[in-house]
């Protein structure tokens, strides 16, 4: 209120001194910056699960009126049901453990050969222009349009998912870290050799350091990449897994029991990406001391 | 006694489109121990072509290197050497940034931080030493960079620019605090800058460089009796001597114009 006032006798000042335009610039004077208010977290939390509850409620009112095809869509209720079925009965615990196997050790080795191979690149300009096309094709090759010849390769068990998964997460650490390495400062380089530096102490006091966060800032890219390659191992030719419990639940029309795999799978891939999260912020603290 | 650092007759040229490129025509130049010399001259002259191969990281096209009297071309790790960044690692503290010469040198790091921390309390980064640098203003930093350059234990140190990027209060600081540390360490400074001022008020000799190609054109000596007070800068025989630098770089400047048109 005050504002506003004071604003309105400035204006009235304008006038007498100018003589012109006064409601120009009155409203000039009156507008204000735009404020956004933050809602308190309980009310967004609040927000997210009714979005959530009125969904859910939609769809089983929908699915039970007859709006939707309930054979097709199944419906909540069929869902929770066949969910408590699974974990009772079936073999969740099975499926879950292969599909978490695949996607750790395939990420774990294709995340530490990528960076090994990425860091590698520093040591000869040579060897890494003769590498590098290789590493770009392999980049842009469609790996999963491979898998079905990986599954031959290696066969239906573990191996060919880690495969799959490793293939996926290899070129992206790779590409990353190989970045990391082109932007070591050259001048940093020219201070260690001008203290009488060896290439192995560089390379060990200045590039893996610097690179550190490059190859970090992979690691949450790279567990979705290798649970994706695991699911999609396990899509051809699996006999444990929830991809293969996807498939299966689809080819026998148990649509729930699909929802129920896909639910299942998107917890494991949050609670391995939270996981990573926590790794990376960890690591991060660890590389900044 | 021969001289600390010696260059004879250093050269570089590279080959380019339109002939050869004399970047550093023959440079001979002596510098006796103890002493603080500073180069200066226009952008494109040389200067940190001179320090690169005196550090070793350049070849030179002709002629030698010599500390104390023995041939040092091309071999690295015999001068310290301060760029005008101060590259500080920022994943270390200022103290494990500042040991790092002595680190490569293969010192235990006990023993270096040992070394180090003293130093870094005497020369105004006490409090500094376990943060990390960007915790840092840009003349604590150079502090940092210029211990790091002294803690490598060598003779003689090399300083491009080391004051350039800082504003001009926190230079006259800086100024002076080298000077202290001159004179506790009895080093032996070659200094490049581009302040007229700050090369005479720092030196023992100013060589006065030109471009095209890069080559020493005088040197003059500063014969103000030390330690210096500011107001040496304002005696008849400081200004005196700043007039010839600036005639000469100037000079230097319309030659290098005249030229191009």
């Amino acid at each position: 209120m005050t504002v506003q006032d004071t604003s309105r006798a400035g204006g009235g000042l304008d006038l007498s001194r100018t003589g012109s335009a006064p409601a120009v610039r009155q409203q000039k004077a009156a507008r204000r910056l735009p404020v956004q208010k933050d809602w308190p977290l309980w009310a967004i939390v609040a927000a997210q699960i009714g979005i959530f509850a009125g969904l859910i409620a939609l769809w089983e009112l929908a699915a039970d009126a007859g709006l939707i095809d309930g054979f097709f869509w199944s419906k909540p209720s069929a869902v929770y049901a066949t969910l408590i079925k699974f974990f009772t009965e079936g073999n969740a615990w099975i499926d879950i453990s292969f599909t978490f196997r695949e996607t750790i050790i395939g990420f774990l080795i294709g995340t530490t050969c990528g960076s090994l191979l990425g860091l590698s690149f520093w040591w000869s300009r040579n060897y890494a222009a003769i590498v590098q096309p290789y590493v770009i094709c392999f980049e842009t090759l469609p790996k999963l349009a491979l898998a079905p010849l990986v599954i031959l390769v290696f066969g239906i068990g573990l191996a060919s998912k880690i495969a799959i998964a490793t293939a996926l997460t290899l070129v992206v650490s790779t590409l990353t870290t190989y970045a990391g390495v082109k932007a070591v400062d050259p001048d940093q380089e020219r201070l260690f050799y001008s203290l009488g530096a060896t290439r192995l102490q560089v390379f060990r006091k200045l590039v893996v350091p610097f690179c550190l966060p490059w190859i970090i800032s992979v690691l949450r890219v790279n567990i979705g990449l290798a649970l994706t390659g695991a699911v999609v191992g396990e899509f051809i030719a699996a006999q444990h897994g929830l991809g293969r419990q996807i498939l299966y639940a689809g080819e026998t029309y148990d649509i729930a029991l699909v929802w129920v795999a896909v639910l299942v799978l998107s917890t494991l891939a949050v609670i391995m990406y939270a996981a990573v999260s926590w790794l990376e912020s960890v690591l991060r603290k660890g590389v900044k001391q | 006694m021969p001289a600390k650092l010696r260059l004879d007759q250093v050269s570089m040229s590279f080959p380019t489109p339109n002939g050869v490129f004399a970047a550093l025509s023959p440079v001979s130049l002596n510098i006796e121990q103890g002493r603080f010399v500073s180069l200066i001259g226009p952008s494109g002259c040389g200067k940190s072509t001179i320090f690169n191969i005196v550090a070793g990281l350049l070849e030179p096209s002709g002629g030698r290197v010599l500390i104390d009297g023995a041939d040092a071309t091309g071999t690295i790790g015999r001068v310290g050497y301060m760029l005008q960044k101060d590259l500080l690692l920022p994943w270390r503290t200022v103290l494990d940034n500042v040991i790092l010469g002595m680190e490569i040198q293969g010192v235990a790091l006990r023993a270096a931080r040992e070394r180090a921390l003293p130093l870094l309390q005497r020369y105004g980064l006490s409090g500094f030493e376990y943060l990390y640098p960007n915790a840092l203003s840009g003349g604590m930093r150079q502090r940092a960079a210029l211990l790091r350059t002294l803690l490598f234990d060598t003779d003689i140190i090399l300083l491009d620019e080391p004051f350039g990027a800082l504003d001009a209060q926190t230079k006259l600081q800086m100024q002076e605090w080298l000077l202290g540390l001159w004179s506790d360490f009895g080093k032996t400074v070659v200094f490049v800058t581009h302040d007229v001022e700050e090369a005479i008020y720092l030196s023992d000799e100013v060589h006065v460089m030109a471009t095209r190609p890069g080559r020493i054109i005088e040197s003059i000596a500063v014969p103000i009796p030390r330690p210096r007070s500011r107001s040496a800068t304002l005696t008849p025989e400081f200004t005196a001597i700043k007039q010839r630098c600036l005639a000469l770089l100037t000079a230097g400047h319309d030659a290098a114009l005249g030229e191009a048109a």
